[in-house]
């Protein structure tokens, strides 16, 4: 029996397994085959919506299902605290000394954001990357007074158009309040509004157009919460009444546990066949790989495409031989009820494209859609 | 160039060279020599902007065969 073992139940872990079960289907039920997700909680949770929960427009239940009805019936589940992945036995170590054996392992475990690793950041500052920090930050939100809100931008981290969107609707939300002469402030690590040129280019005119002021080159080292001051590796300080971080992320513990990451717990991985280096068994997709390309959750449906061909290809007797082209596609929130997208890869920059009324009705409809993609459906 | 950990950021639009190599500083000790190879000609000038601005040192900026390769040491 050929055992593929999915250790992480997001986006990428279900997306993969769902695929590989539909297309297995057969073997699973010859007992040929047998697919197993590792996931840390029982709840699927789509993570788009926690921007959305710092402005009351959603609340957790929205953006919750029970793993369980996620995953195909031919799947086993198991929920528990992985604690390691022993590659000479090739199986996942649970945290009761449980070994799950795997002849294929795909590490999907994501990244999380590592606001401790900033100075004074957790006590000074306000994250909406999860979901206890965006619902602390909505109620910090409805009792704001009015002043200067800053919004700072840490390396790595994931979805990496979520700032500029917060940016713009958070300065919607003072504005429809009477707060318009509180201030909206954005920082960024590099020379720029946003890594993409055409995000940043067209941000700055929308920026300049709705009274936000930023700063560039700003990476934050230190925050000092009883001054409400940022301080940058670069040396520059600006005060803050409302901080919202967007901290630098790692990956998973697991990972570091297991001796398989770098510094940062990023698994080095093979950009085109999205095997982990050195490995041959073991695929890595989403945010944990090393791969400098975004970090969302378009990363993980594309490469999960690459990962669930080649897995199917192998175990019928193929050398898995699909490549992943980095791809990615995102969405943009552009405030006033608009939307854009972009699109790249390896090979293509990306194009601007004039933000619309439909787009944005499309992404609204996506965030429904998504269980759709997680079941490997969309 | 010196011996250096290598971070392969060709093709990289997002989060791009000079958001690797920021990854990169933060997360190595002082000391490490970090290689950035980008397909973007802008990141033979962007790269050194910043890492003059953070106080590093650029100890290599070359181009080979159309991929531009930055050495930044870690100095603080």
């Amino acid at each position: 029996m050929t055992r593929v073992v999915l250790l992480g139940g997001g986006v990428g872990g279900s997306m993969v397994s769902n695929q590989l079960a539909r297309q297995l289907k057969s073997e699973i039920l010859r007992g040929e085959v047998e697919i197993t997700v590792i996931n840390e909680s029982d709840v699927h949770v789509y993570q788009p919506y926690f921007l959305y929960m710092a402005f009351d427009q959603a609340v957790p239940a929205d953006a919750q299902r029970p793993e369980r009805s996620v995953l195909n019936h031919l799947i086993k589940l198991v929920v528990g605290h992985a604690e390691r992945v022993d590659r000479d036995a090739n199986a996942v170590v649970m945290g009761d000394g449980t070994k799950i054996p795997y002849d294929y392992l795909v590490i999907a475990t994501g990244s999380r954001p590592a606001p401790e690793t900033i100075p004074g950041l957790v006590e000074g500052g306000h994250i909406f990357y999860t979901q206890e920090g965006a619902l602390k930050l909505r109620d910090a939100l409805a009792e704001f007074k009015g002043g200067r809100i800053v919004v700072t931008v840490g390396v790595p981290h994931k979805c990496p158009v979520a700032p500029v969107e917060f940016t713009l609707m958070v300065r919607d939300w003072l504005n429809n309040r009477g707060m318009q002469s509180s201030e909206v402030f954005y920082t960024y690590p590099i020379g720029r509004l946003h890594s993409l040129e055409p995000v940043a280019n067209w941000a700055s005119g929308v920026f300049q157009e709705r009274n936000i002021n930023s700063q560039v080159f700003f990476n934050t080292e230190s925050v000092d919460p009883e001054k409400k001051t940022i301080t940058s590796l670069e040396g520059d300080t600006v005060s803050y009444d409302l901080l919202v971080a967007i901290p630098p992320h790692m990956g998973q513990d697991v990972i570091k546990r297991s001796g398989l990451g770098d510094a940062g717990n990023w698994i080095p991985t093979d950009r085109y066949s999205l095997q982990m280096e050195g490995a041959d068994n073991i695929y890595v997709l989403g945010d944990a790989t090393n791969l400098p390309i975004s970090k969302a959750g378009s990363t993980a449906h594309f490469e999960a495409d690459v990962v669930s061909s080649n897995l199917v290809n192998r175990i019928r007797g193929g050398r898995g031989s699909v490549r992943y082209d980095g791809k990615v596609f995102c969405f943009i929130e552009a405030g006033n009820d608009e939307a854009t997208y972009i699109k790249f890869d390896y090979q293509h920059p990306p194009k601007p494209q004039a933000p619309t009324e439909m787009i944005h009705l499309y992404k609204l409809a996506f965030n429904k859609m998504y269980w759709l993609s997680a079941a490997g459906i969309l | 160039m010196a011996d250096a950990k290598v971070i392969d950021a060709r093709g990289s639009f997002c989060p791009g060279p000079l958001m690797e190599l920021i990854k990169g500083i933060r997360q190595e000790p002082v000391g490490t020599v970090l290689e950035v190879w980008s397909s973007d000609r802008g990141s033979a000038k962007d790269i050194p902007e910043w890492v003059a601005r953070a106080g590093h040192e650029v100890v290599g900026n070359v181009e080979e065969d159309g991929i531009f390769k930055v050495q930044v040491k870690k100095v603080k």
